[in-house]
């Protein structure tokens, strides 16, 4: 029943992308909440509805954003796989694969992004996608990535309490 | 008394009434300072109460403040795009407050509070007293989603009121607009204003853009290009106007397919 606590994080996490998040760039980039959040619950041990999250907050995304909806979707159920992958390979420092992943996460999506506008015949030159918005983006990324993984984290541990316990 | 009615003791009497006056002096300022040392911790509480309450009031006073800037914005804003549409009645406007921005860093949309309930269809073109802004891409029933000019993905067919000559703005990445597809023989100059020329039916004749800036011109290129400085601060959009009354036309059936 705590799962569903998914439902408004989700809706919250795009309504604060969308209102404020997006107002405060670096060059042309701004974070991406949503991503974070996605990465930081997935990162958790005991965690088994990632895939659901990544899904819900795709579709959200993508019906809030101008791109196709299913870029969004693909884009995050892809850092859901790398941060499980991730969680086995580093799991005594779960600090550092959170930076991993919203480094790594955020080139995925923005390659996704950039692929489907070049796929729709938006001209966009990569140089400029890649300096004026994945590095800006991949640094402000980093740094909310601190505060969202400790806030995830409290919340997997009151829909787990098993994590506690251990 | 004879000699001091006479003034013969005057230079006495004054010595000793200044003396009696420095000391009394000298007895009330220690007195008076004794006086504040021990009254003090009671002022200094009553100080601090009257601080701290006018501290509370200052704060009242400066939220009072900002709100009602605040307002006089909004307000200011309101008259600003009540005057713009007395000065067009041929068109219909309903205003919308910009709610959110699109997620994606890569796309350059807004979100407005009016949807499809409010009349707003899809293609509509959205505008500010100062200038274009774009045009519904997206409706539901009490929100819209707005591209504007400045998208990558956005083309609004435009002339060049000095040049006399047509063109093609086009969004990019870093929120610059540019003109394309102007002939090499054109004469395009800086300043030279943009609006839009209703070609396509994507949007109303005679809506300014903004200026040109920057032109670009080298005789191996087809086309000269040109930066255009838009009339709208896109960082600052906070009400829109959605022209209700104009229908696109959709030409796209009108091109063969391959």
């Amino acid at each position: 029943m705590r799962n569903l606590i998914a439902v408004p994080v989700i809706i919250l996490a795009v309504i604060l992308q969308s209102s404020i998040i997006s107002r405060v760039t670096l060059l042309s980039g701004y974070a991406d909440l949503p991503l974070i959040m996605i990465a930081a619950w997935a990162l958790q041990e005991h965690v088994d509805t990632a895939w659901h999250w990544a899904v819900a907050t795709g579709v959200l995304v993508g019906f809030a954003s101008g791109i196709y909806w299913i870029v969004p979707v693909v884009a995050y159920l892809a850092v859901v796989a790398l941060a499980k992958v991730l969680q086995l390979r580093v799991w005594q420092a779960p600090l550092l694969a959170m930076f991993s992943i919203a480094f790594l996460g955020t080139i995925l999506l923005d390659a996704f992004v950039y692929g489907a506008l070049r796929v729709s015949g938006v001209s966009i030159p990569l140089r400029d996608a890649f300096g004026l918005q994945t590095l800006p983006r991949t640094l402000l990324n980093l740094l909310l990535s601190i505060p969202v993984y400790a806030v995830i984290r409290d919340l997997a541990r009151w829909v787990y309490p098993t994590m506690e316990t251990e | 008394m004879a000699l001091a009615l006479g003034g013969y003791f005057s230079g006495t009497s004054n010595v000793v009434t200044s003396s009696l006056i420095n000391t009394q002096e000298w007895f009330s300022s220690r007195f008076v300072a004794l006086q504040d040392l021990l009254t003090a911790p009671r002022d200094i509480t009553t100080l601090r109460q009257q601080n701290s309450e006018l501290q509370n009031e200052v704060a009242d006073l400066q939220a009072q403040v900002i709100q009602l800037q605040q307002q006089v914005g909004e307000t200011q804003v309101l008259a600003a795009l009540v005057d713009f549409s007395r000065a067009r009645p041929e068109n219909t406007y309903k205003a919308a407050a910009v709610i959110g921005r699109d997620p994606s860093p890569f796309l350059y949309y807004v979100i407005i509070n009016r949807g499809s309930n409010d009349g707003i269809l899809r293609g509509m073109p959205v505008v500010t007293d100062q200038g274009l802004v774009g045009r519904v891409d997206a409706v539901i029933a009490d929100a819209a989603r707005v591209q504007l000019i400045t998208d990558p993905a956005s083309r609004v067919n435009v002339y060049l009121q000095n040049a006399e000559e047509e063109a093609s703005l086009v969004g990019s990445l870093t929120g610059d607009i540019t003109l394309e597809l102007i002939p090499q023989d054109s004469i395009v100059e800086t300043g030279d204003l943009v609006l839009t020329s209703g070609l396509g039916g994507g949007y109303p004749p005679d809506l300014i853009v903004g200026q040109v800036v920057n032109v670009r011109s080298r005789d191996f290129d087809l086309f000269q290009q040109a930066t255009v400085q838009p009339v709208v601060d896109f960082n600052r959009l906070q009400i829109v106007l959605v022209i209700v009354n104009f229908k696109p036309v959709d030409i796209s059936p009108l091109f063969p397919t391959p």
